[in-house]
C-alpha cells in the first residue's frame, strides 16, 4: 500500500513534464508523421506514399543525394571532433581540479554566446577579405578559398559541437575508478596498453554519447550549411524550404526519413555500448 | 483539417502572446514587409502621431510571403503587406487584398501618375505604389575586366566561383530566360527547359544563392558579380565605391511594389491610414534616403539632388528600361519554375 502510494506521488511530481512531452514532443512527432502520409485533395484527405516515393526516386535522386551529403559531412565533422576531443577530454580529466574547472569553464564560455552569431563570426574569419585570408595575403599565400564549400561546413560543425563531444567524455573519464589503472599498472601493462584495454573501453559509454550529440545535431543542421556553406545544400535545408513553401508534406516526410536514420543508427550504438561494457566487465 | 489542427497549434502556442497584447488598449497594426525595405524610425513616428502599436515582421521573398500568409490563414493577423506587381495580381484573384479607398488618402495624389492603374491592378482598387526598380548586375570595378554590359557575364568561366546570384525563383530563372532571349514570364516548356539547362551549367562558377545578405559581402569585396535589386545596389555603392550597376542590354525586370491591406485584417482603416501616412512627402523621403529605393513619390524625386536623378540606375530614363519586363503572375504554371528552381539549388 505504501509503495503504491509512494508511486502515486511519484507519478504526479512527473505529471506536468508528462503533459509538456505530450503536447510540444509527442503532438509535434505524431503531426510530422501524418502529414508525411496525407495528400490534401479539395476539401479531403487521402492517404499516399508519394512524399516517400518522391523521395526515393531513383530517377532524380536529388534528394537522396543531398541526404548523402548531409551523412558524410556530419560523419567527417564527428570524426574531427572525436580526434580532437578524446585528447582533450583525456589531458582535462587529468589536469589538477582547481584548474580543470578553469579549463572546462573555457569550453562552456562560448555556447553562452547565440549559435548563429558564433557561425556568423565564422563567415568573417573565413571570407576571401576576411581574416584568415588577410593574414595569409601577408606572408604571400591565397586567398584560399573557405566559405562556400563543403569543408566550410565540417569547420562549422567541429567548431559547433566540440563541446558536446568533449564533455561527456571528460565525465566518463573523469569517474573512471583509479584502482583499474593501478591493478593493469600492477599487471606490467604500460600506458598504451592500459589506455587501450582499460581507459578507452572504459569510456566508450562518453564516445558514444558525444557521437551522437555531436552527429544528430551536424546531420540536421542548415543554419551552418546556410552561412558557410554557400551552394552546398544539405537536407536540413531542404526540409526547411519545403516548409517555408508551404509544401508540408514533403518536409515532414523528409523529416520521418531523417528521424528513422537516426534512431536506427542509435539503436546499433546502444547494443554496441551494452556489449562493450558486458565484455568489458568480463575482461575486468 | 490541416486548418484546423494549425490553429489549434497556433491557439495554444499564441495564447501568452494574445493575452498579453489584448490587456493593452492601444490599437495595433501588423505590417508584413520585405527585410531591410523600410527605415523602422518611421515605424515608430507612426506609432507616437497616431497612438498606435505596430508590429512589425519581415520576408525573404514574395513567395515565402505567400506561402506564411496561406498556410498561417487568419491566425497570421497582418494588416499591411507589401508585394511585387505579380504577386499583387496572384492575391487579388485569390481574394487576399481588402479593397482600399484611395480617394480618402491625403498624399495618394503625391504619387506620380505613370505608377498608377498598372497591370497588376489596373483601376488601383487594392494597391499603393510604395517603391520601383530594376534587377541588374552589381559588379566590383577592380574585379572585373572591362565594363559590364550583359547578363552573359553571368555565365562566363572567367568568373567561376566569383560571383552571387539570386535566391529568387522568378528572378533567377527570368534572368536566364531573359539571356536566352525569350520572355521573363514565359510559359514555354521548352523554353524553360533551355533556362534550366543554362542555370545548372552555371551552378559550378556560382558561389551562393543569396538574400539581404549578398549586399555585405559584395561590400567586403567578397565577390565581382551579383545579381541585386537597383536600391541594394546604391546601398552597396554608398558603403564602397568601386562597385558599379549595370541594367544589362538584354533587358530586365521592371518591378513595382506596392502597399495592400489583407482581406482578413481587422483594421483596415488604421491600414489605410499607415499607407497614407507612407506617402506622406517627409515620411516617404526619410524612407528613401534609407533603403535608396525608387521613390513613386512626386515631392520626394523633384527633390533629389541632380547626380541621384541623373545616375541612370536609380531613376532610368524610359528608354533605358524599354527593353525591361514586369513580372506576371503565371498561375498554375509557376509550379514548374518552383521545381525548376528546386532542382537547381538541391540538383
Amino acid at each position: 500500500m505504501g509503495r503504491l502510494k509512494k508511486k502515486f506521488r511519484l507519478s504526479f511530481v512527473a505529471l506536468p513534464y508528462t503533459v509538456y512531452a505530450l503536447i510540444f514532443i509527442l503532438a509535434p512527432m505524431v503531426l510530422i508523421v501524418v502529414y508525411s502520409l496525407c495528400y490534401q485533395q479539395g476539401g479531403g484527405w487521402e492517404l499516399t506514399l508519394k512524399y516517400f516515393e518522391k523521395f526515393f526516386d531513383l530517377s532524380n535522386p536529388m534528394y537522396l543525394r543531398s541526404l548523402w551529403d548531409s551523412v558524410w559531412i556530419a560523419a567527417l565533422s564527428t570524426i574531427v571532433c572525436l580526434i580532437l576531443g578524446y585528447p582533450m577530454a583525456y589531458i582535462l580529466s587529468k589536469m589538477r581540479p582547481s584548474v580543470r574547472g578553469m579549463v572546462s569553464f573555457l569550453f562552456v564560455l562560448p555556447m553562452w554566446m547565440n549559435f548563429l552569431l558564433r557561425t556568423f563570426a565564422w563567415m568573417t574569419l573565413l571570407e576571401n577579405t576576411g581574416v584568415i585570408n588577410t593574414l595569409l595575403g601577408h606572408i604571400g599565400v591565397g586567398p584560399v578559398q573557405f566559405m562556400y564549400t563543403k569543408g566550410a561546413i565540417v569547420f562549422g560543425n567541429v567548431y559547433n559541437f566540440l563541446p558536446f563531444m568533449i564533455l561527456p567524455i571528460y565525465n566518463t573519464i573523469v569517474k573512471l575508478d583509479g584502482m583499474y589503472l593501478e591493478a593493469a599498472g600492477d599487471l606490467g601493462a604500460n600506458f598504451s596498453a592500459t589506455f587501450r584495454r582499460v581507459i578507452f573501453p572504459l569510456s566508450l559509454p562518453g564516445v558514444v554519447s558525444g557521437v551522437t550529440m555531436t552527429f544528430v545535431p551536424a546531420v540536421t543542421t542548415f543554419i551552418v550549411s546556410r552561412l558557410l556553406g554557400g551552394k552546398n545544400a544539405l537536407i536540413g535545408d531542404l526540409i526547411e524550404r519545403e516548409f517555408a513553401t508551404g509544401n508540408w508534406g514533403f518536409g515532414s516526410a523528409m523529416s520521418v526519413i531523417i528521424m528513422v536514420m537516426i534512431l536506427l543508427m542509435m539503436g546499433v550504438m546502444g547494443r554496441y555500448e551494452k556489449e562493450q561494457s558486458a565484455s568489458g566487465g568480463l575482461l575486468m | 483539417m490541416k486548418k484546423l489542427v494549425c490553429l489549434v497549434l497556433c491557439a495554444v502556442l499564441l495564447c501568452g502572446l494574445v493575452s498579453a497584447c489584448s490587456s493593452g488598449s492601444k490599437p495595433t497594426l501588423k505590417v508584413y514587409n520585405w527585410g531591410d525595405y523600410i527605415d523602422e524610425a518611421v515605424l515608430d513616428m507612426f506609432e507616437e502621431e497616431y497612438g498606435v502599436e505596430v508590429v512589425y515582421d519581415t520576408y525573404d521573398t514574395n513567395e515565402a510571403m505567400y506561402t506564411n500568409l496561406v498556410s498561417k490563414g487568419d491566425a497570421a493577423g497582418y494588416d499591411v503587406v507589401i508585394p511585387s506587381d505579380y504577386m499583387i495580381s496572384k492575391m487579388i484573384n485569390e481574394g487576399m487584398l481588402a479593397k482600399i479607398d484611395v480617394s480618402a488618402m491625403e498624399n495618394y495624389s503625391l504619387i506620380e501618375d505613370r505608377f498608377k492603374n498598372l497591370g497588376y491592378d489596373p483601376n488601383n482598387e487594392y494597391s499603393v505604389p510604395y517603391m520601383w526598380g530594376t534587377l541588374g548586375i552589381l559588379y566590383n570595378t577592380t574585379l572585373v575586366d572591362g565594363p559590364v554590359e550583359s547578363w552573359s557575364v553571368l555565365f562566363d568561366e572567367n568568373y567561376s566561383g566569383r560571383l552571387f546570384m539570386m535566391d529568387s525563383v522568378r528572378d533567377s530563372i527570368g534572368v536566364a530566360l531573359d539571356y536566352l532571349g525569350y520572355s521573363m514570364n514565359s510559359t514555354n516548356d521548352a523554353e524553360l527547359a533551355e533556362a534550366e539547362a543554362l542555370l545548372k551549367e552555371q551552378k559550378p562558377l556560382v558561389l551562393d544563392y543569396t538574400g539581404d545578405e549578398v549586399k555585405d559581402k559584395m561590400i567586403g569585396g567578397e565577390a565581382a558579380l551579383a545579381v541585386v535589386y537597383a536600391g541594394d545596389a546604391i546601398t552597396c555603392i554608398n558603403e564602397n565605391s568601386d562597385l558599379k550597376f549595370a541594367v544589362p542590354v538584354e533587358g530586365s525586370n521592371l518591378f513595382f511594389d506596392a502597399m495592400c491591406v489583407l482581406e482578413t485584417s481587422e483594421n483596415k482603416e488604421l491600414a489605410e491610414q499607415f499607407i497614407d501616412f507612407m506617402c506622406r512627402t517627409d515620411i516617404a523621403e526619410m524612407n528613401r534616403a534609407y533603403i535608396n529605393y525608387s521613390s513613386p513619390q512626386t515631392e520626394v524625386v523633384d527633390a533629389l539632388p541632380d547626380e541621384i536623378k541623373n545616375d541612370g540606375v536609380q531613376y532610368p530614363a524610359s528608354e533605358q528600361i524599354a527593353d525591361s519586363e514586369v513580372f506576371v503572375d503565371l498561375g498554375e504554371y509557376v509550379e514548374v519554375y518552383n521545381e525548376i528552381w528546386n532542382r537547381i539549388i538541391f540538383g
